[in-house]
């Protein structure tokens, strides 16, 4: 039987399209109470007082609490697993509520009420008296001598952290290496150029708000269910943010609506906590408006990219630079990580000659906080280097795909930092099929020398994708497998499922490894802290791969549970089975199993020579028939096990499963558009993903999710950005009107392919996939801009006003 | 829940003229896609809602026997846009109408709200406007009409009297029969957006269809209020649809009659651009619409360049009305 | 203060004491239950809401439920067969896998049921533009837009117009 690889359909369906799936606001009690937040209306100062008389007047008004009652304990917030080691540490430089006043928006009182209106009535009364300092929005800001330290007590520079790392010798300095190619090549033989590229902020617009509801239970625990992808580390933090140990705090996650990395942190779990402690334990719910998610949670970081490379005139790429300053807001999050990572595959992703060089810089400022986000700082790392890439084919005149056939990272590349691998290597092969399916070459021909206000142009993007975290960071998961009398199995999983399709792949997973049908696994889709096994969450592309080996080995674990029983059984059948209503189908089976093996009276019967396939007991003679090799049902089984007077045992399986492998994916992404000058509209007329991510457990959900990437790169490409007032530190478009994902008008026809090569290191030949999708769309598009119209877009989103600009500049409208 | 202090039901027009002569702070609410969103931002809070929602004359879409038309306050987006006599007879307020929001908007959102927000933006109002629409009102005082170009005061503001109901708007025969006109929303995406820029072209030709007899241009989003460019207007009179000069002339007279204003939404410089460019082409499709055969229609000049690229067909990037390609 | 409205609801008839100032989207959930009503921004933007009032597909989150006095309202929860059996809507979107995080399903369910009830063939554009009122941002619309492409195909064949 193969359940990995069907296009099984999703488990949870049935339940979303019915409206019976439970997210976390569905399963709120009757007569909760409930919270609002105080957000400062200040980019930068202090909290000097409250005066909350007026507020509390407002009739249902339960509880005010300011900054000046909350915990005095700094905690952090990154869905990253926690260290044992000081130095791997996340930075705790936030406490549940903030006297110091760090961006427009921070959390500084909350208000517990009968209902939602009164709450925000009460809000409104409330007086705060600041202390005020000017707002730092920009990293530039940030960083000059006199710039007020957001974190004094952590950051005196406002940077979080600065890190330089190379490829290309111990020595490598980029200034160096044009020095040597002056000399070597001719200084007439080389280029060299310079340029700057901007990312933007981003927000997730998941479509459920990360809502949250927290009461005491009668045991004193702390209990919160809440819309997150990081269970296990909630508690965790949560428990740091209240200063209780960690067992007192319990957190249920159920259905999600959509995370991409914002509910990778702690959010407003720790606040929800301590309102429900301070009005007796009662139910509270704290609901974060649309505009308060866009504004108060995590944003994709705003990097901004100094690339420079040196090539040969005829094409060798010999080495880059990258000077990256990534504006981190107010609060670290996931601190330096994310940036750094972006500096990573900058390197990685070209074989530079001679070398390459990144310093990647994160600087607090005092603006909304930037936090993970699906692809973890890679589309701003390949924005930088697609951009450079065809940069330096502008120079050289050279086709941008055959520079990157030329020049990508190679086959058997491991990096040297982190001597995480590349082991199966489908990057050339991604773009050879992408370059097939959009014509490259009849386009690039055929849009040569255009005229006109409209154009067309093709452009690709390449990328790289490291599948987990390991060795930077833990890597473990966690599974349960439980046998039920008929035979069926509930699968327990640490990972969770928000969207992505987790428990369809687990379920299929568990399948392929214990031979039970999908059909008979109950996936337990809710996670509770205090029931389901440890795993850290859904994050990375993590999850087939690291929570999926912890599938299999307990599927493994659970089989082999199941088969000794079988033996059991089997050997047992005139003594004990025999008094069972089974004794015939048993005493029938062993005969022929012994038949079909030859065995004789007194030999033993060996697990190695049964197998469990389809629910059923079957011989391992590979090749016979099904039919020919069935015993008995695995209900069978199931039954005598629970309830045999000789030998009753529950048959379950738990393990832990600590990933030490890690392995590049990879792909890419060609574009053909169009591009009406004189309005600076660009319309996708085709687009193309391709991507290697090892063997697809469910092909259909594997495309969709693919699709999903394309949606939201297409956002980063064209429309997506949060606009920050310089002045003031205030959101100028915190909400789902102006902030613009994109709609189905919007959206093209999306196309993808996948190049399947199986990848030893991940359980089912499989490697990451959840978030490099979104990574490469928006560079292919700006080359295909740069292939229409002669114009390199260095900033993102390419939005009409911008190309306008940009098209007036280059007198072409 | 809304932050109010009360909801009031109007029975019919005079029955809301009567709760808003009443309560000095209460307000009108129609289909609500503005106003409760206005009221859940915090604006207007505590107020008491006069409600004209399920009043059904303020629905209605009729001709009277002179041939003009009235197109009750109630009526929904989608109801203009899928009404007969619209479809018929002005079928640009349709397609106009027919670029608010999203389609659950379009179904609750009512023409007369779109109007009476006073926003330059709302889609309707520029058609409105280039078609001399009067404003229908009834309060304490009785009925009234105002022409639409003198409602708006400012940005927001309206010469609506607090307990003055819109009932409706009324075009004129003269001002539709003969014109055809082309609407263009530019906004940053194609659906769920307030527009960056609306355009509004209409022209009506004389009887061999080779000459412009009349034109009209109005825009949303190039001033405080929706703005009418009469200059453009007389300056296309009398002039050959062949003409390409017509493309120039309209947009730079329509440009020395704007006043745009550079938002973090736009700056000043794109929306003149976008006022020159969509004026042109809602003119060129006002043309193509008119009747007159295609071939006679002049091109847009493009400059040195000539306006043909490679592509195969011509850019939909921006026709509004939903014709929006991907 | 609280007042009595009739609804039909689902097909069936519903009095409710509610909160004049509620809105549809506040009644529905709390007081009846219907949690397939997602709430995702508050503002008419995101289409999460969305319910059907007399047939017309409404954001129930700007809809006050004082209007819903005396009309039909429908839920996803009033497609579900008698016998726990799907609407062909809802197969379509299962076996399209136009599911993912689940959330903007229950509205862009009831856009379908719209527009299919319509009777109308719709090209892939035209249906774009149909469903432009929900924000998605798991599937691209890729998916969604299949199912939907599928059923509107499927009932013209069996109804035509």
């Amino acid at each position: 039987m193969k359940s990995v690889g069907r296009e099984l359909t999703r488990v949870d369906a049935y339940g979303k399209v019915t409206g019976e799936a439970r997210y976390t606001a569905d399963l709120e009690p009757k007569g909760i109470l409930h919270a609002k937040v105080l957000h400062s209306e200040i980019a930068n100062g202090k909290v000097k007082s409250f005066d909350i008389a007026e507020a509390m007047k407002v009739p249902g008004v339960v509880k005010i609490v300011t900054c000046f009652d909350t915990p005095d304990c700094q905690f952090p917030t990154a869905g990253h697993p926690w260290s044992v080691e000081k130095a791997h540490q996340d930075i705790c430089d936030r406490k549940i509520l903030n006297e110091r006043v760090r961006f427009y928006s921070d959390d500084i009182a909350a208000v517990v009420a009968e209902d939602e209106v009164a709450a925000a009535r009460a809000l409104k009364l409330i007086k705060v008296e600041y202390e005020e300092y000017e707002p730092i929005v920009t990293v530039e800001k940030a960083l000059d001598a006199g710039a007020t330290p957001l974190h004094e007590d952590i950051r005196k520079d406002n940077v979080i952290a600065h890190s330089h790392m190379i490829m290309g010798g111990p020595d490598f300095t980029f200034e160096k290496a044009v020095s040597e190619a002056e000399a070597r090549f001719g200084k007439e033989n080389i280029e060299v150029i310079d340029r700057t590229y901007d990312t933007p902020r981003i927000s997730h617009c998941h479509l459920e708000l990360p809502v949250s509801w927290a009461y005491v239970d009668a045991n004193g625990k702390i209990t919160i269910t809440s819309s997150t992808q990081i269970p296990h580390i909630v508690r965790l933090c949560t428990a740091m943010a209240l200063g209780v140990p960690a067992g007192r705090v319990r957190i249920i996650k159920p259905y999600i609506g959509g995370g991409f990395g914002n509910k990778q942190d702690v959010l407003y779990e720790p606040l929800n906590a301590f309102l429900s402690m301070q009005v007796g334990g009662r139910p509270v719910r704290l609901e974060i408006s649309r505009e308060e998610t866009i504004s108060c949670t995590r944003t994709r970081h705003a990097i901004e990219g100094r690339c420079r490379a040196l090539f040969t005139k005829d094409g060798r790429l010999l080495a880059r630079k990258l000077e990256a300053y990534a504006n981190n807001g107010a609060y670290a999050s996931h601190g330096h990580a994310i940036c750094a990572n972006c500096g990573t595959v900058f390197k990685d992703l070209y074989a530079d000659e001679m070398g390459s060089e990144v310093d990647c810089i994160t600087v607090y400022t005092s603006s909304p906080t930037a936090g993970a986000m699906r692809a973890y700082g890679i589309p701003q790392s390949v924005w930088f280097t697609e951009c450079l890439t065809d940069d330096i084919c502008a120079v050289t005149g050279e086709d941008p795909c055959d520079f990157r056939m030329k020049n990508c990272m190679r086959e058997g590349f491991v990096d040297p930092g982190t001597k995480i691998p590349f082991i199966t290597y489908g990057l050339k092969k991604c773009i050879e099929e992408g370059r097939r399916y959009i014509k490259w070459d009849e386009k690039r021909a055929a849009y040569k020398d255009q005229k006109g206000h409209i154009r067309r142009g093709v452009g690709m993007a390449i990328f790289c994708y490291k599948t987990g975290v390991y060795p930077i960071s833990l890597e473990t998961a966690s599974c349960r497998m439980v046998l039920n009398q008929d035979g069926s199995m509930q699968l327990v999983m640490g990972a969770t499922e928000i969207g992505q399709g987790a428990d369809t792949v687990f379920t299929q997973m568990a399948s392929e490894t214990t031979g039970i049908s999908c059909g008979n696994i109950y996936i337990v889709s809710t996670q509770d802290t205090d029931v389901t096994p440890f795993d850290t969450g859904a994050y990375a592309s993590r999850q087939t791969y690291v929570s999926g080996k912890a599938c299999k080995k307990c599927g493994e674990l659970l089989k082999a549970r199941i088969l000794e029983y079988a033996r059991y059984m089997l050997a047992n059948e005139v003594s004990d089975i025999s008094k069972t209503v089974y004794a015939e189908t048993v005493r029938e089976a062993k005969n022929r199993l012994k038949e079909s093996f030859g065995i004789t009276d007194d030999e033993d019967i060996k697990t190695e020579l049964i197998d469990l396939e389809e629910d059923c007991i079957v011989m391992a003679k590979e090749g016979a028939a099904f039919s020919d090799r069935r015993l008995f049902a695995l209900s069978v089984l199931a039954d005598t096990a629970f309830h045999s007077l000789d030998r009753s045992q529950h048959i379950t399986a738990e393990v832990t499963s600590h990933c030490k492998e890690n392995t590049f994916a990879s792909g890419c992404c060609f574009a053909d558009i169009e591009v009406d000058m004189p309005l600076g509209k660009v319309t996708v007329k085709d687009i193309v993903n391709v991507h290697d991510s090892g063997i697809l457990i469910n092909p259909k959900l594997a495309e969709a999710q693919v699709h999903g990437g394309m949606s939201m790169g297409l956002g980063y490409g064209l429309s997506e950005e949060l606009l920050i007032d310089e002045e003031t530190g205030r959101p100028l478009n915190g909400n789902l009107l102006d902030y613009k994902i994109p709609t189905a008008m919007d959206t093209p026809k999306l196309h993808v392919k996948f190049i399947q090569l199986n990848d030893p290191s991940g359980p089912y030949g499989n490697k990451a996939l959840g978030e490099p999708p979104a990574i490469p769309v928006a560079p292919a598009i700006r080359n295909a801009i740069l292939n229409a119209t002669g114009v390199a877009m260095n900033e993102a989103p390419m939005t009409a006003e911008r190309l306008v600009k940009a098209f007036k500049e280059a007198k072409l409208i | 829940m809304f932050d109010i202090k009360s909801f009031y039901e109007a029975a019919d027009v005079n029955d809301a003229v009567r709760a808003l002569r009443e309560d000095k702070d209460a307000i009108l609410i129609s289909g609500g896609t503005d106003v409760l969103i206005k009221l859940r931002e915090g604006k207007g809070a505590g107020v008491a809602l006069v409600s004209i929602h399920n009043i059904r004359e303020l629905k209605e879409i009729g001709m009277d026997s002179c041939g003009d038309i009235t197109v009750g306050a109630g009526a929904s987006f989608s109801d203009v846009t899928n009404n007969e006599i619209i479809k018929k007879y002005i079928n640009i307020l349709g397609e106009a109408a027919d670029t608010v929001g999203g389609p659950q908007i379009r179904n609750v959102g009512t023409v007369g709200g779109n109007v009476c927000n006073g926003a330059t933006s709302a889609d309707t109002a520029s058609v409105l406007w280039s078609m001399d629409a009067d404003v229908m009102l009834c309060g304490s005082e009785g009925r009234r009409e105002v022409p639409i170009c003198e409602f708006y005061e400012g940005p927001g503001k309206t010469v609506r009297r607090h307990d003055e109901v819109c009932t409706g708007f009324r075009i004129r025969k003269s001002e539709y029969e003969d014109f055809s006109g082309h609407y263009i929303k530019f906004g940053k995406r194609n659906a769920m957006e307030i527009a960056t820029l609306g355009c509004v072209a209409r022209v009506k030709l004389s009887e061999d269809k080779k000459f412009i007899e009349e034109a009209r241009l109005a825009f949303g989003v190039a001033g405080p209020t929706p703005v009418r460019c009469r200059k453009a207007e007389e300056a296309l009179r009398g002039m050959s649809i062949s003409d390409p000069e017509i493309y120039e002339r309209f947009a730079e007279a329509g440009l020395t009659e704007v006043d745009p204003r550079s938002s973090w939404r736009a700056s000043k410089e794109f929306r003149l651009q976008l006022i020159s460019e969509l004026s042109k082409r809602a003119l060129r499709e006002a043309l193509l619409k008119s009747g007159a055969a295609p071939c006679t229609v002049a091109d847009i000049p493009y400059g040195p360049e000539g306006s043909t690229g490679i592509c195969e067909e011509p850019a939909k990037a921006a026709t509004g009305g939903g014709e929006i390609s991907a | 203060m609280l007042k009595i409205i009739h609804m039909n609801v689902n097909g069936k008839d519903v009095e409710l004491a509610v909160d004049e100032r509620e809105s549809l989207l506040d009644t529905l959930r709390n007081r009846l239950g219907l949690t397939s009503v997602k709430k995702g921004c508050e503002v008419g933007e995101c289409g999460a809401c969305t319910v059907l009032v007399e047939g017309k597909a409404i954001d129930s989150c700007i809809y006050l439920s004082m209007w819903a006095d005396g009309k039909k309202i429908m839920t996803v929860e009033g497609l579900k067969g008698p016998d726990g059996d799907l609407s062909p809507i809802q197969r379509a979107f299962i076996e399209e896998a136009a599911v993912q995080c689940g959330f903007c399903t229950p509205g862009l369910i009831m856009s379908a049921v719209e527009i299919v009830g319509t009777g109308k063939k719709y090209n892939r554009e035209e249906l774009k533009k149909l469903i432009s009122g929900h924000l998605c941002r798991c599937t691209g619309y890729e998916n969604i837009l299949n199912a939907m492409e599928r059923i509107v195909e499927e009932t013209y064949k069996v109804c035509g117009e």
